[in-house]
């Protein structure tokens, strides 16, 4: 009983995947800088930015839309695979570095003469490459195990989340952690030998975000399709009645996790070097709930909603807080309570609501002109 | 929270208004001390510290004030007409001028013509000192201290002596002992002198002195036991008793150190009750998760310092670039109805947040009773206007909120150390704790809430209305955080993102507490609130503490998952 995709849906996302991986980079780098149809480097970093917490948002909306479960920490297992390449990209500066050391410059700094040995086996880029995904997926496996087994649902769930990235918020402020302490990492050279500072690298950085949205979201896709995301819906709906059915719910929400916790590593590891820094504020509960907000603007529930929320949420931000600072936090707060108030499918939904209001517009007036017809027509009978 | 400036400067009122005292009431005894202090500030400099030495036969408190006047360059000589030379300090007065004081009687300082003489200080050369004579002036005051009337200045000054350990003290102390009535005092002279005896060559006198040290159980004099027991120089018997008493002084110790981390958690967990109860009300009860609950105790904490300038000379805000003046009463900070601006402050606290709630549960909460997620969500939006809106109206700063004088300050049972504004939280705790179950035990009103809670639709077939039950309980729940606020601007900052720090800690205290239980909340944050301290003193790392005790909590809801104290019913979905 499987869904089948219609042909069109494949048609169109295939059209926007071209467009996303080849002709925006296209137009980047072969169109003249004056030219109308020119993408400026600028603008490429930018999206390539947004496409990364693109794909954080594809991975809430498995977990929320999909599975119900509200994970107030999505952003921890963003940054610790941001930080697992981060190391990866602290080792490659090399005698680069202020210090002129092979350590990293906040390690000269902290009086370490040696390599931690924890730090060595970063210096592959594949060994590194590979710890952004079973790093998060560890860290998330530990605890959706205790959290499931435990049957945490809900509310607390949630709350328990944003205890964990609060106080993993806390640990990676520390200096004892090697990790860089409150400044994190920056100052990134190279990665692969490609120098992260000019636009090439940052077109190709852009097009694997590209390329790792359109896989990602094909593999929800597939995954919603299949009986596994039907279970998953249906302990959305109604968990006990999926345990009574004989399913081991617990088991389906830890995989959905910890997947979802991967995937956010993965979005974590192409952000880092794009925006060229990693530190522990990304961990703040207040992230989380912010990627929370992309995925409630957008439309949970449906795989393409969160994609345009988080663009389109991270768009407005770039501009409004460049344009009003002071109000833009004001906005984004407001945002959320509409949107949760009146819009609880979100941007894609908006327009089966209206219709759904309209509808119901249309049947209440009619009902209205029945009864009034209804009304005028019982004294003409009496009359006569 | 300390406010070194406004103690220093409250101390100096106080040694003013001392000396104040002291010109109307002059005695005998204060005028032979003056007399003689006003020879030594005369006298030339190689008998100068002589006489300052000597004065200390004669105590009264009038001498500390002329000596600290002295140290600080504030004594002037007057040479009058006649070609006497009379030493003056000078005393703030009602007008702008400083009012010349004779040090010698006290009177003011007037003319051949009996008209006070007007004096500008900026031209005068003050009495010279140098460092024997401060050194000297130093000691006597030492000394002049062990006859001062507070207890806690005699004592300190008592094991000044002590430690200075010079057999000279020896007389005076033991003088001071047959002299002395209070029963710590005594105590601190008894250390003192086997303090001083310590260094004594007779070893008799050595293990007497380690056995009172011992009896006692003298913190002070820990190092100095230690150098004695560590000492290959000393008889063996010497040594023992010192390694006996170093024993008895560190066990007492750790008592005092476990006791003293016993305090702060019961002190930390209390303000974690406070934050938490609210929470606890609106979260446990109603079921809702109120993210804005930190930001509705920033309001309280905001209203709390709005009352004390209002109290005081007012203040000016500008939210959205407009100025708006509240005007003040303009007590004086000193006086004691702006001293109790705090008591004014806690029911325009809870108002001014229950009004917030009320707000906040009528425009969003109560559209999403059946949707708990959601209203987390839109909370957390709410708390995010909130906070930038204070960040508008109040600035980014923190906003300075003194405590009342009576609130500073310590007092300490048996070497525990405990600070009033600490104290203050538990009795505060004890006394919204006791309130608030039995608001909901013993009134109408509470039986409302409750029977809404338990079963809402059938409260509602009962005749109860539900929805004014619920904003009454968002309101009170709210209240409760914005006195919680009040509260923690005595002990904390108060600023636009106060509340973030406190809403993780808050909701852990209520999940492990179990939900729509106070008596799980009060013991959930006593414990969590005890663990913490006991983790940061032992680990002396605050934040590995607190991520102990966050893993902690996920490990503990292994055990208990729906908390300590579960309310128990039969749906599948509790």
């Amino acid at each position: 009983m499987k869904q089948e995709v219609s042909k069109k849906e494949v048609l169109i996302g295939a059209i926007v995947a071209v467009f996303l991986i080849a002709v925006i980079p296209g137009l980047n780098a072969f169109t003249p800088a004056g030219s109308s149809l020119h993408v400026s480097d600028f603008n490429i970093n930018l999206w390539g930015q947004y496409l990364c917490l693109a794909i954080v948002a594809v991975s809430i909306d498995m977990l929320w839309g999909y599975t119900g479960l509200l994970s107030l920490g999505q952003m921890l297992f963003f940054s610790l695979g941001g930080y697992a390449l981060g190391m990866h990209l602290m080792l490659m500066i090399g005698k680069l570095g202020q210090y002129k050391s092979d350590l990293p410059d906040f390690m000269v700094f902290l009086g370490y003469t040696k390599l931690p040995a924890h730090w060595e086996p970063f210096a592959h880029f594949g060994f590194a490459a590979f710890a952004v995904l079973w790093v998060p997926g560890v860290v998330a496996f530990i605890f959706g195990y205790l959290a499931f087994r435990s049957r945490i649902r809900g509310v607390y769930f949630s709350i328990l989340t944003q205890a964990l990235t609060y106080a993993a918020c806390l640990l990676f402020f520390r200096n004892e952690l090697t990790l860089g302490g409150n400044n994190g990492f920056t100052d990134f050279k190279t990665l692969l030998g490609f120098d992260l500072g000019t636009p090439g690298t940052q077109r190709g950085l852009y097009i694997a975000s590209a390329v790792a949205l359109v896989l990602v979201y094909a593999l929800c896709r597939w995954l919603t399709l299949t009986k596994f995301g039907k279970v998953q819906r249906a302990i959305r709906d109604s968990e006990n009645r999926v345990l009574f059915s004989g399913y081991a719910a617990a088991n389906f929400k830890l995989f959905v996790f910890v997947l979802a916790g991967m995937i956010a590593g993965l979005a974590g590891a192409l952000y880092v070097p794009q925006v060229g820094i990693i530190n522990p504020s990304q961990m703040e509960p207040a992230k989380s709930l912010e990627a929370i907000v992309w995925v409630a603007v957008g439309g949970r529930a449906s795989l393409i909603g969160p994609i345009i929320g988080a663009i389109g949420v991270n768009g407005l931000k770039s501009w409004a807080s460049q344009a009003f600072p002071a109000y833009w936090p004001i906005f984004l707060g407001a945002m959320f309570v509409v949107v949760v108030l009146f819009m609880p499918r979100g941007v894609v939904g908006l327009p089966a609501q209206i219709q759904e209001a309209w509808r119901r517009h249309k049947r209440a007036k009619e009902a209205t002109a029945e009864a009034a017809a209804a009304a005028t027509q019982v004294p003409k009978d009496s009359q006569s | 929270m300390m406010r070194p400036y406004a103690q220093r400067s409250l101390l100096f009122l106080a040694a003013v208004a001392m000396t104040f005292a002291s010109l109307v009431y002059a005695d005998e005894s204060e005028t032979a001390a003056r007399q003689s202090a006003a020879r030594a500030i005369l006298a030339p400099e190689s008998e100068q510290a002589t006489i300052v030495q000597d004065m200390a036969a004669n105590p009264s408190p009038v001498l500390g004030p002329i000596f600290e006047a002295w140290q600080r360059s504030q004594v002037y000589i007057y040479e009058a007409p006649d070609g006497a030379r009379i030493p003056f300090i000078l005393m703030p007065a009602d007008g702008s001028a400083s009012k010349a004081v004779r040090i010698d009687n006290g009177e003011p300082l007037v003319g051949p013509d009996g008209a006070p003489i007007v004096v500008d200080e900026t031209v005068m050369k003050p009495a010279e000192t140098f460092a024997k004579l401060r050194r000297a002036m130093r000691s006597t005051m030492d000394l002049l201290a062990l006859a001062d009337p507070a207890p806690a200045i005699r004592q300190s000054a008592i094991l000044k002596l002590g430690m200075k350990q010079s057999p000279e003290a020896l007389p005076i102390l033991n003088a001071r002992l047959a002299k002395e009535q209070d029963k710590a005092v005594k105590n601190g002279i008894l250390d003192a002198i086997a303090l001083i005896n310590l260094a004594s060559p007779d070893p008799q006198l050595q293990i007497d002195a380690l056995n009172q040290l011992k009896k006692s159980n003298s913190i002070p004099s820990r190092e100095l036991v230690a150098k004695m027991a560590a000492d290959e120089t000393l008889s063996p018997k010497v040594r023992a008793a010192a390694s006996s008493t170093l024993k008895a002084i560190d066990n007492h110790l750790f008592w005092v150190d476990f006791f003293g981390t016993m305090f702060r958690g019961v002190s930390l967990g209390s303000v974690l009750l406070v934050v938490a109860l609210g929470l606890a009300i609106t979260f446990g009860l109603m079921g809702v998760i109120n993210m804005a609950h930190g930001e509705i105790m920033v309001v309280g904490g905001y209203a709390t310092y709005l009352v004390q300038c209002v109290f005081g000379s007012g203040v000016a805000l500008a939210p959205f670039g407009i100025s708006v003046n509240l005007p003040g009463f303009g007590f004086d900070p000193n006086s004691g109805i702006y001293q109790s601006y705090f008591l004014f402050a806690l029911p325009v606290a809870f108002l001014s947040a229950a009004a917030v709630g009320i707000l906040l549960e009528r425009g969003v909460i109560q559209f999403l009773y059946r949707r708990p997620l959601e209203s987390l969500l839109a909370t957390w939006g709410v708390s995010l206007v909130m906070q930038q809106l204070f960040r508008l109206i109040f600035g980014p700063a923190n906003a300075p909120v003194y405590s009342p004088a009576w609130l500073l300050g310590s007092f300490s049972v048996g070497d525990v150390i405990m600070n009033y504004n600490r104290v203050f939280v538990i009795i505060f705790a004890v006394a919204i704790v006791v309130g608030t179950s039995l608001l909901l035990a013993k009134t109408p009103v509470g039986l409302l809430i409750r029977a809404v809670m338990q079963d809402r639709t059938t409260a509602a077939c009962m005749g109860v209305r539900t929805r004014k039950v619920n904003t009454l309980t968002f309101a009170f729940g709210s209240g409760l955080a914005g006195l919680a606020g009040a509260f923690l601007s005595q002990i904390g900052n108060i600023g636009p993102s106060t509340g973030q720090t406190y809403i993780v800690d808050s909701f852990m205290v209520v999940v492990v507490g179990g939900i729509g239980n106070l008596i799980g909340t009060v013991i959930s944050a006593l414990g969590i609130g005890t663990v913490d301290q006991i983790l940061q003193t032992s680990l002396r790392n605050p934040v590995i503490g607190k991520v102990l005790v966050l893993v902690g909590i996920i490990l503990f809801l292994q055990w208990k998952p729906s908390g300590l104290f579960a309310t128990k019913g039969r749906g599948l979905e509790n």
